[in-house]
């Protein structure tokens, strides 16, 4: 994208390991690890499964501390504040209304303003949620309960978000729809993110940029600019390129 | 109910033969208690059985009528519901404080563990002559063996609730940055409502027996102390009123916590 600033790593990973303690023993998860996601940039980290793609994205919430390397955010805010986590399920609090699941962050980081409430339901009204904000989780679709989960993340206005496979619970026909949603309304928010997914054609669809994981431990093998621009997820899957850029995706997950 | 006016005629029949089927379960409930009554009455009315030995229905009507005339029936009825009441209470709220501490301090919980489980199988009524000793004769020690035989069940009951909170839950919220306090109120307590009622259903079981076997260790009035002395001078009218009235008593507690749970869940959803 033309507009991204490729002088600024917003998140970098620098020489990162990890590893995991138990009683059986220990496990490399990461070793050397070393990219960097530059402000506007969509990424999408693929990799065989088990290789710990969601540590990837622990690592960077500071859920998980490297064990070696270093690991740099560069923004304004601080903490838990940079990132917004989105997980499989939309994981809505049932006993709690749309809206006020979508308060959920700003009670939790102590910004429950009526300014902030209002910016939030603001986006919830802006993305077709407006209708559904007394409902309950359990009276909406499941596309519709992961797009509240989205507007919930972009509550507190993060500035990197962090996607855990959030389409993968959802049935095909509602994945792929979901999927134009939440690329349109990342890209209309102008947030960053970081999308790992064992999903090839996804990753196609949605990111500037792919990055290739090796399996376990897992490094970063290979890192491809797919060059769609903004061409919306289901039009790519269109695009001839499309196809020959899956080839070569399968090719290096399968090396 | 009225809805039926605007649906289909097959719907209507449907709606229709559900009624019908709520209606007879309804009648051979009730059905089924006259018969056993009136079997009971005519065994005894005619003498096929002695009465004294198994009492009769209308023997139990008198009684509970007597008792009731020279007042000392309320007196009974209210001094064991104070002490089930009490009892229940307390093992509900320090049950469900305790499971809280253990959720909160994983140490704590493995420490106390095999304590818990040991308890738990220890069958409260050897305790009796330690809680005479301690507690004299009066209602606190029928209210501390009520307590015991209650608070086990509430403390592993809410502690399982708690622990079996969702963890990507708990990870979604620590990706917010909430604290461990935050954890608890705003995800683990509401969450745990379901099993806080499933809870309250168990102890209104667990309270009645501990009031009940209390009574019979160490009392001077309620309704375990009729049984008991009913038995000791063979008056099994008396013993009969005494466990019908029980019946009554725990079945209205177990309704008013099924209530509870109507109202809470109906605002909660969860």
């Amino acid at each position: 994208m033309n507009e991204r600033n490729t002088a600024r790593p917003i998140l970098s990973f620098e020489g990162v390991s990890l590893t995991y303690h138990t009683n059986t023993g220990e496990t490399l998860a990461a070793k050397d690890m070393s990219f960097c996601v530059y402000e506007g940039e969509f990424i999408a980290v693929i990799g065989p499964s088990g290789c710990g793609k969601t540590t990837v994205l622990s690592l960077a919430a500071g859920l998980l501390k490297p064990s070696a390397g270093k690991i740099r955010v560069r923004g304004e805010k601080k903490g838990a504040e940079v990132f917004g986590y989105m997980l499989q399920r939309d994981e809505l609090f049932p006993w709690r209304t749309v809206e006020a699941n979508i308060f959920l962050p700003l009670e939790i980081q102590k910004k429950n303003t009526p300014e902030n409430r209002n910016r939030a339901l603001s986006l919830a009204e802006k993305y077709g949620l407006g209708g559904f904000l007394k409902h309950y989780p359990d009276q909406l679709s499941g596309g519709m309960r992961q797009r509240a989960a989205l507007i919930r993340t972009l509550a507190i206005q993060p500035e990197i978000l962090l996607l855990d496979e959030p389409f993968s619970a959802l049935d095909y026909q509602t994945r792929l729809s979901v999927c134009d949603d939440v690329y349109n309304i990342i890209r209309s928010e102008k947030k960053t993110a970081l999308l790992v997914t064992h999903d090839i054609s996804e990753a196609i669809s949605v990111a500037d940029r792919v990055l290739v994981l090796s399996a376990r431990p897992a490094c970063v093998v290979a890192s491809h600019e797919l060059e769609f621009g903004s061409t919306e997820p289901l039009k790519r899957r269109e695009s001839p390129r499309f196809s020959s850029w899956f080839e070569i995706l399968w090719k290096e997950l399968n090396i | 109910m009225k809805k039926t006016l605007n649906c289909s005629a097959e719907h209507a029949l449907y709606l229709k033969k559900v009624r019908r089927g709520k209606i007879i379960v309804q009648a051979a409930r009730f059905g089924l208690l006259l018969a056993v009554l009136g079997i009971w009455e005519l065994i005894a009315g005619l003498r096929i059985v002695d009465p004294f030995i198994i009492s009769s229905p209308s023997r139990i009507a008198i009684m509970i009528a007597d008792l009731a005339r020279d007042g000392s029936l309320f007196y009974h009825i209210g001094t064991t519901l104070w002490e089930t009441l009490v009892g229940f209470a307390i093992a509900v709220s320090l049950g469900t404080f305790i499971a809280l501490a253990l959720w909160w301090s994983e140490t704590a919980r493995k420490v106390l563990e095999p304590y818990i489980v040991v308890l738990n199988s220890l069958p409260k009524i050897a305790l009796g002559p330690v809680i005479i000793v301690w507690f004299g004769t009066g209602s606190s020690a029928i209210v501390f063996m009520t307590v015991l035989v209650g608070i086990i069940v509430a403390i592993m009951n809410m502690l399982g609730g708690f622990l079996a909170t969702d963890k990507n839950k708990i990870l979604l919220l620590r990706s917010m940055g909430a604290t461990k306090r935050q954890i608890l109120f705003k995800l683990v307590i509401p969450s745990a409502l379901p099993q806080f009622i499933g809870m309250l259903k168990i102890c209104v079981g667990m309270a009645w027996i501990g009031s009940i076997m209390g009574e019979y260790i160490v009392s001077k009035a309620g309704l375990g102390y009729l049984i008991v002395y009913g038995g000791q001078v063979f008056k099994l009218d008396l013993v009969m009123a005494a466990t019908a009235i029980l019946c009554v008593l725990a079945a209205g507690m177990y309704a008013l916590v099924a209530l509870a749970e109507k109202i809470l869940v109906k605002n909660d959803r969860s």
